[in-house]
């Protein structure tokens, strides 16, 4: 048996999806700047994606601006605005648990003179507006804070941070990679300038993702050549990739209600589970309810993380240890630890995500496999 | 004229009368390393062994520089034993020099030839001289040295590539090394296949404790030591219930050193079956609690094959220069845990008593997981 509970690594891709990118790589392959019928067939292909993208997140669809995925969105959002404000100011507020694609931007940017006020966060892992308001000064240009955690699923308040922003004339930008297609994001009701975007998370392919730019954001692009997507992100674009994505976001935004709502009682049937059958489990970040529904991370005290993955792995089970990004690293996941995590329920946190292909099933076997797993393990505790 | 490798091997030729096995062992090496070339022609006459090489030969000279038994590799132009034929060789392989001055050298085995080497030496000069521009002749310290050979035909190089040193891979026999995955053993597998040696290597995996990758990383340490041979074999031994047995039924202080026993008697049984006369390990005097004199003591009263220990004086920067020489270094630094360090205890016996340790063992059966133990055998 097979049970991918890896979802927010990455996740399948959805058949009607790759049904369209063949379409777009047999048939459709003409460059959407040429000016042939060829190029107009696929220039109608890009827009009808920008309009597919635009429904998961509301707002204009001019606002789109495509990239290679999240990691590309979050570096220009920070970037272009950075060069374009630095008359105005110099200071970013952001969070310490954002992710890499945010944080390491960040720090470039504190090497080339700007000042960056990283906000904590409470045991639950929720940025306080409180604290972005007090974080405000004059030079302030930018807030950036994630939707969705990446790694414990904290919900942040985003429209009261917009609302906030908005008030105090500052952009704000938010990293909404995982929360696409699981909670709700809307730029206009939340008051987001830009929004971060991946295709890859929402089961359409890798390698596309997008920006979206409220009308008053003026940027400076990171990627200079041909003009392409208003001149802000050069490079003939991702055609296949863009489409897939397109047709992601529309099955995504058709469904979130029910897919939030699926999943939301999977996950509440892991934990149930986890925390009936096994002892000295820890939930690390929000409670269950309160949480993004595909994300629960537990620590399972005494059985290091790496281990009792590999051992799920046997089985077929594929969860993560932190995020898939920070895996490979040693140290322990900088979220954890921003939420107090310390010693063995550092060591012994996994990730659980799921997603829309995921059944009961598969978590009552999980569940199954987890206790027999974490018995034999703690039985072999380093000492 | 055409152009020749010419392959020189030092120490092989004071091997008396085993000269000709070691001589055709390189020859067979050397085909081998070059298997996949078109037009390659390998002939051994007077303690010389020629290449000739169509193409390609700068990818058959870096193939060259990984067998052992080569001390040097020249690029030579080979010539019929006529003067004119000679100035054009010289003239030719100057060209391609870069220096400004130079000298000729000339030596004559072949006594048959009509002009003596200082008469070669001058006549080649004033060829040289005449044809190359910006050249002058500099017989204390040329930056050229300009080498003509006269044998049934003659030879002209300049210039000597480093070879690998060492002896021709298979004239030393077999031997079986423990493979972690880490900076040393790889190091010490390539130092005995230095010495003529064939390898086997026994890794020791034990999931869910280590990882598919941990594996696959020992697989392309074992690639990278199959250049310098002829393919290697990688038995993967599945160590995690021998492991769980040491952790739960000896004292904490001396499972490391009695894991470390027991991969020794597991690899003494591989080697056993492939013919090994000796084990390899990566093992450093002081390096670690399990590398101190007392321990490598109790470690080595496990078995009764010989253990060679090329690392056993050299201070770890030593070692790692050499892990990044031969190519090992990159790979053994990927961040995945082996087998030897799961279940390291905080304070492990760093002065272990053999007789405690033998105690130790008889409260396990040990026995019956050596005799059956799992092994996936993966051909490099």
């Amino acid at each position: 048996m097979e049970v991918y509970l890896d979802n927010s690594a990455t996740t399948k891709v959805r058949k009607e999806v790759i049904d369209k990118m063949l379409e777009v790589l047999e048939e459709e392959y003409g460059n959407p700047s040429s000016l042939h019928r060829k190029g107009y067939q696929a220039e109608k292909l890009l827009k009808e994606a920008r309009e597919n993208v635009t429904c998961l997140i509301g707002g204009r669809p001019e606002g789109i601006i495509f990239t290679s995925g999240g990691t590309e969105s979050n570096n220009l959002a920070l970037i272009g605005v950075a060069e374009s404000l630095k008359k105005k100011g110099n200071h970013i507020i952001s969070s310490t648990i954002e992710h890499p694609s945010i944080l390491n931007v960040l720090k470039f940017l504190e090497e080339n003179g700007f000042e960056v006020t990283y906000l904590e966060v409470d045991k639950k892992g929720r940025v306080h507006p409180e604290d972005v308001k007090s974080a405000i000064n004059d030079k302030t240009i930018l807030i950036s804070i994630m939707a969705v955690n990446n790694e414990i699923g904290t919900i942040e308040p985003i429209g009261e941070i917009g609302t906030i922003a908005r008030e105090k004339g500052i952009l704000f930008h938010v990293d909404a990679v995982q929360a696409a297609g699981k909670v709700e994001v809307d730029v206009k009701k939340q008051k987001l300038d830009m929004v971060s975007l991946s295709a890859h998370k929402i089961h359409g392919p890798k390698g596309v993702g997008a920006l979206y730019l409220s009308e008053e954001v003026r940027i400076r692009p990171i990627i200079f050549g041909g003009g392409q997507e208003k001149n802000i992100r050069s490079g003939t674009e991702n055609m296949p990739g863009i489409v897939g994505f397109g047709v992601a976001s529309r099955l995504a935004k058709e469904s979130l209600e029910e897919v939030s709502q699926k999943l939301m009682g999977l996950k509440k049937r892991l934990w149930e589970g986890i925390s009936s059958e096994i002892k000295d489990v820890h939930l690390n970040g929000p409670e269950v309810e309160e949480g993004a529904p595909h994300i629960l991370n537990v620590s399972f005290r005494g059985v290091r993380g790496e281990v009792l993955l590999h051992a799920l792995e046997e089985e077929g089970i594929y969860v993560s240890t932190g995020s898939a990004c920070s895996s490979k690293k040693r140290g322990g996941s900088h979220v954890l630890k921003a939420i107090g995590l310390k010693g063995d329920l550092l060591e012994g946190a996994i990730r659980f995500s799921l997603g829309i292909f995921n059944t009961e099933e598969d978590i009552d076997y999980t569940v199954d496999i987890l206790k027999k797993k974490v018995d034999f393990l703690r039985r072999f505790k380093r000492r | 004229m055409k152009d020749v490798l010419l392959i020189k091997y030092g120490e092989l030729a004071l091997k008396g009368e085993n000269r000709s096995f070691f001589e055709n062992t390189l020859v067979k090496n050397i085909k081998y390393a070059l298997r996949d070339f078109d037009g390659v022609k390998v002939e051994k006459t007077h303690g010389r062994i020629y290449v000739e090489c169509e193409k390609n030969v700068e990818e058959a000279i870096e193939r060259l520089k990984k067998v052992f038994g080569i001390v040097g590799i020249t690029r030579a132009k080979e010539a019929d034993l006529d003067l004119e034929e000679i100035f054009k060789a010289a003239v030719d392989l100057m060209k391609s020099h870069q220096g400004k001055t130079f000298k000729v050298e000339t030596k004559r085995p072949n006594k048959a030839f009509p002009y003596n080497s200082m008469e070669i030496s001058r006549r080649v000069g004033a060829a040289v001289l005449k044809n190359v521009k910006n050249m002058k002749v500099d017989v204390h310290n040329p930056d050229v040295l300009l080498n003509v050979e006269i044998r049934e035909k003659a030879f002209l190089y300049a210039g000597v590539i480093e070879g690998a040193g060492g002896l021709p891979l298979g004239t030393n026999g077999k031997a079986t090394v423990l493979l972690s995955g880490g900076i040393d053993s790889p190091v010490a597998a390539w130092m005995m296949m230095k010495r003529g040696v064939e390898v086997e290597a026994v890794y020791f995996h034990s999931p869910p404790y280590t990882s598919d990758r941990a594996k696959e990383k020992v697989v392309d340490l074992c690639k990278v030591l199959s250049q310098y041979g002829r393919g290697m074999r990688l038995h993967v031994v599945h160590f995690t219930d021998l492991q769980l047995e040491i952790y739960e039924k000896c004292p904490a202080r001396l499972t490391t050193i009695i894991m470390r026993r027991m991969m020794m008697k597991i690899a003494e049984k591989i080697a056993q079956q492939n013919g090994s006369l000796a084990l390899i390990t990566g093992e450093s005097l002081g390096q670690v609690a399990s590398q101190t004199i007392e321990s490598l003591y109790v470690t080595n009263s496990s078995v009764s094959l010989p253990v060679f220990r090329p690392l056993i004086g050299m201070d770890k920067r030593e070692i790692i220069d050499i892990a990044q020489k031969i190519g090992t270094y990159e790979i053994s630094i990927r961040p995945y845990e082996d087998c030897c360090t799961i279940f390291v205890p905080k304070h492990p016996a760093t002065k272990p008593k053999l007789e405690k340790v033998l105690e130790a063992e008889e409260k396990m059966d040990y026995q019956k997981f050596i005799d059956n133990f799992e092994e996936e055998v993966i051909e490099i």
